[in-house]
């Protein structure tokens, strides 16, 4: 059998005329619908793709983007990073976490600037790149700054999984794993206490396609059920997108409203069980978790389970860890843009005080971010 | 601005604030602000140019940091037209560090003097407490002869088209697969190269070279939107017609960088008038079949980079910001 190579993950998921002929079909589909269609993409990556690849410049008026909180880095809230910077700062420490969440903003100032005043602060592309940095420095303890959704709490697990069978003693977590749906539902169930509703403005989902692939889509067969949302799951590529849109299309005109997958090539409806069985024997939700700009959504994060409170950062580090919350910038809307509320050129000090080299607001860190997305790709043309 | 951060050497934006609101402030003067690759005096007929280089690992598939202190200081005059005659060399050594491992910088430093037709004729050496440094860090300082004058990338029109010279991004995507121990089975290795043979054959051949511009940190993305705006232009680039190998595409999608803004270490972007353009690609295609005419210039959107997709969209080219890339030269 042949090698698969990297190239055969996006080639032909680019290709032109394919993009081309998907926004002719798009174009013709959108004319039968009755009223506009906002869609909302819950991830982040998504966001990025949409935007790097012009997706809105081939859409016609009437199919509207709408940029959910799927950016793991985005909904991070200040009291988090806030714990990682003190953690980074004890003197015994070497905190790593995944790229760009050294670059967020807590109170004190973000990951970046800890390192520069000494703090040990590393980045992997794996989690289990902790296990060699343990093995190098015996003499210090590794605090793995947990983040992501479904997608990376696997590998978290994976990591808890080997330090355990390997009785490594030097590796701790901070856990700050998070899911899907949970945030989904918020988007249209909450209501602000002053108008008694956000309006929400969505008419149905793009649902990541990696969180499917270890969740598999069944995560989402409330939101058509019981929402009257329909949901896609849509794989990253701009194939994948203006395919999935036009399927979103359909289900409008054919009066249907379910659960679809565009991206079948991986994901399935049950997931990856293995994994599934990994986050489950060593995570467990956490009644509360603080999404930053969201507030506080029930059952939307995971924490470690009781037994293994020994390698719990958050625990073992619990008085010198900060309970109280922290407001947010009073400038800053990336609450209202993670609601799909507004879009990052509505906010005042978007592009002016707030630009990727001195983000103010998360959105504006990640790569995944809408406000950097808007800021990289300008969506001026 | 309060602390240096990694971010500050990223070759994007924060590192030309560092630059301009520190080093040019205190520094200014004419020849400064032109902000070339290398600095031209003595009336046109010398450039002048220093770099200093740490890279991690310090050998790596293609190159190691010896040819890389030789070919980034001789490239910087070779982008100015001129011939590398004579370079300083400089290297600060951690205590503990391998002497035949220095022999083979050095032999390697050697090699690539060679290819430039350049000598080191002065030197400086200075040993640091481990720790001090990551192991060796070399400077070079160059002088070159100019050949061919009036190259600037402040003079870039709409008579001008836009060339690189081959396939980008693959010393960045080599060191970065090296440093995440990425276990591929590639051909990949950084482009790590002298430019002055091909530039000397531009300026032999009596094409019309108004810019030249080797595509270092911060990449093609760094040197198009530097040019856009010293020139006053709007470069437009055709994303189809960018030459990216198949592994360094890879190394972004498993990563999630921009090949546009990855390092090359032997590759440069050229700005040369319409009616030699196609000329330039021949004489670029002797050396790499991968160079390619990338983009011209408009009025449309001016200090900006328009890229174009295939399937009809725009966007900006930004330049990079952040600490997209840890350091790698």
């Amino acid at each position: 059998m042949s090698q698969l190579k990297l190239k055969d993950l996006y080639d032909g998921f680019r290709d032109p005329e394919t993009i081309k002929a998907f926004k002719k079909i798009i174009e013709e589909d959108a004319k039968k619908l009755e009223k506009p269609i906002n869609i909302m993409e819950v991830c982040g990556g998504h966001t990025h793709t949409i935007m790097k690849y012009g997706i809105p410049q081939l859409l016609p008026s009437n199919i509207n983007f709408i940029h959910g909180p799927g950016c793991p880095v985005c909904i991070m809230p200040k009291e988090r990073i806030d714990h990682a910077y003190i953690l980074s700062m004890q003197e015994d420490v070497i905190l790593v976490t995944l790229g760009d969440m050294i670059k967020v903003p807590g109170s004190n100032g973000s990951l970046q600037d800890a390192r520069s005043k000494g703090a040990d602060v590393r980045f992997v592309y794996s989690p289990m790149d902790c296990i060699k940095i343990a093995n190098e420095n015996p003499n210090k303890k590794v605090i793995f700054f947990a983040i992501g959704f479904e997608t990376t709490t696997p590998m978290t697990a994976a990591l808890l999984d080997v330090v355990i069978k390997q009785d490594i003693k030097n590796i701790y977590f901070h856990i700050n794993h998070v899911t899907v749906p949970e945030v989904m539902k918020e988007l249209i169930d909450s209501r602000d206490e002053h108008v008694d509703s956000y309006n929400h403005q969505i008419d149905a989902f793009l649902g990541p396609s990696h969180v499917s692939v270890i969740s598999g889509s069944k995560i989402y067969e409330e939101f058509p059920r019981d929402y009257n949302k329909p949901v896609v799951v849509a794989g990253f590529e701009p194939v994948d997108v203006m395919q999935s849109i036009l399927m979103i299309i359909k289900q409008f005109i054919e009066n249907r409203c379910e659960l679809e997958i565009e991206y079948k090539r991986l994901v399935s409806y049950e997931g990856n069980i293995k994994a599934q069985e990994l986050i489950n024997k060593y995570f467990k939700k956490s009644s509360l978790f603080k999404w930053r700009g969201l507030g506080n959504i029930k059952d939307s994060g995971l924490k470690l389970r009781d037994e293994y409170l020994t390698y719990d950062a958050e625990h073992i580090y619990k008085d010198i860890l900060p309970i109280g919350e922290i407001e947010d910038h009073k400038l800053c809307i990336c609450g209202d843009i993670l609601r799909g509320m507004a879009t990052p050129p509505e906010c005042t000090i978007f592009g002016t005080a707030c630009k990727p080299s001195t983000p103010i607001g998360s959105c504006m860190v990640s790569s995944e971010g809408a406000c950097a997305a808007y800021y990289k790709y300008g969506n001026l043309l | 601005m309060k602390t240096i951060t990694l971010a500050h050497g990223n070759g994007g934006q924060e590192n030309n604030e560092l630059i301009s609101k520190v080093f040019y402030k205190a520094f200014k003067n004419d020849i400064l602000d032109k902000s070339e690759d290398a600095a031209v005096i003595e009336d046109g007929n010398l450039a002048f140019s220093t770099d200093s280089f740490t890279v991690s690992p310090l050998f790596f598939n293609g190159a190691d940091i010896g040819k890389l202190a030789i070919c980034g200081t001789c490239n910087d005059l070779a982008m100015m037209g001129a011939k590398p005659k004579y370079l300083t060399c400089s290297v600060i050594i951690e205590e503990g560090f391998d002497k035949r491992t220095l022999d083979k910088i050095v032999k390697s430093m050697k090699e690539e003097l060679e290819v430039n037709g350049a000598i080191i004729v002065s030197g400086d050496t200075k040993v640091v407490p481990r720790g001090s440094v990551d192991k060796i860090f070399i400077n070079t300082t160059g002088i070159g002869e100019i050949q061919y004058k009036g190259i600037s990338s402040n003079n870039i029109t709409s008579e001008d088209t836009i060339l690189v010279s081959r396939d980008i991004g693959a010393h960045g995507a080599t060191i970065f697969a090296s440093r995440e121990g990425i276990d591929m089975n590639t051909n990949l290795k950084s482009d790590c190269a002298s430019l002055y043979p091909q530039v000397k054959a531009l300026i032999d051949a009596d094409l019309k070279i108004t810019a030249l511009r080797d595509a270092t940190r911060g990449g093609v993305s760094a040197v198009l939107n530097e040019w856009a705006k010293q020139s006053n232009i709007c470069i437009e680039v055709e994303e189809a017609s960018i030459p990216i190998s198949d592994e360094v595409t890879g190394i972004c999608e498993l990563l999630g960088f921009e090949a546009m803004a990855l390092a090359n270490e032997g590759t440069f972007v050229l700005a040369i008038k319409n009616e030699d353009a196609q000329k330039a690609l021949e004489i670029l295609k002797q050396t790499n079949e991968t160079a390619s005419i990338i983009g011209s210039v408009s009025a449309e959107h001016l200090g900006k980079v328009v890229l174009n997709s295939a399937w009809g969209t725009k966007r900006f080219l930004e330049l990079p910001t952040g600490e997209l890339l840890p350091r790698i030269c």
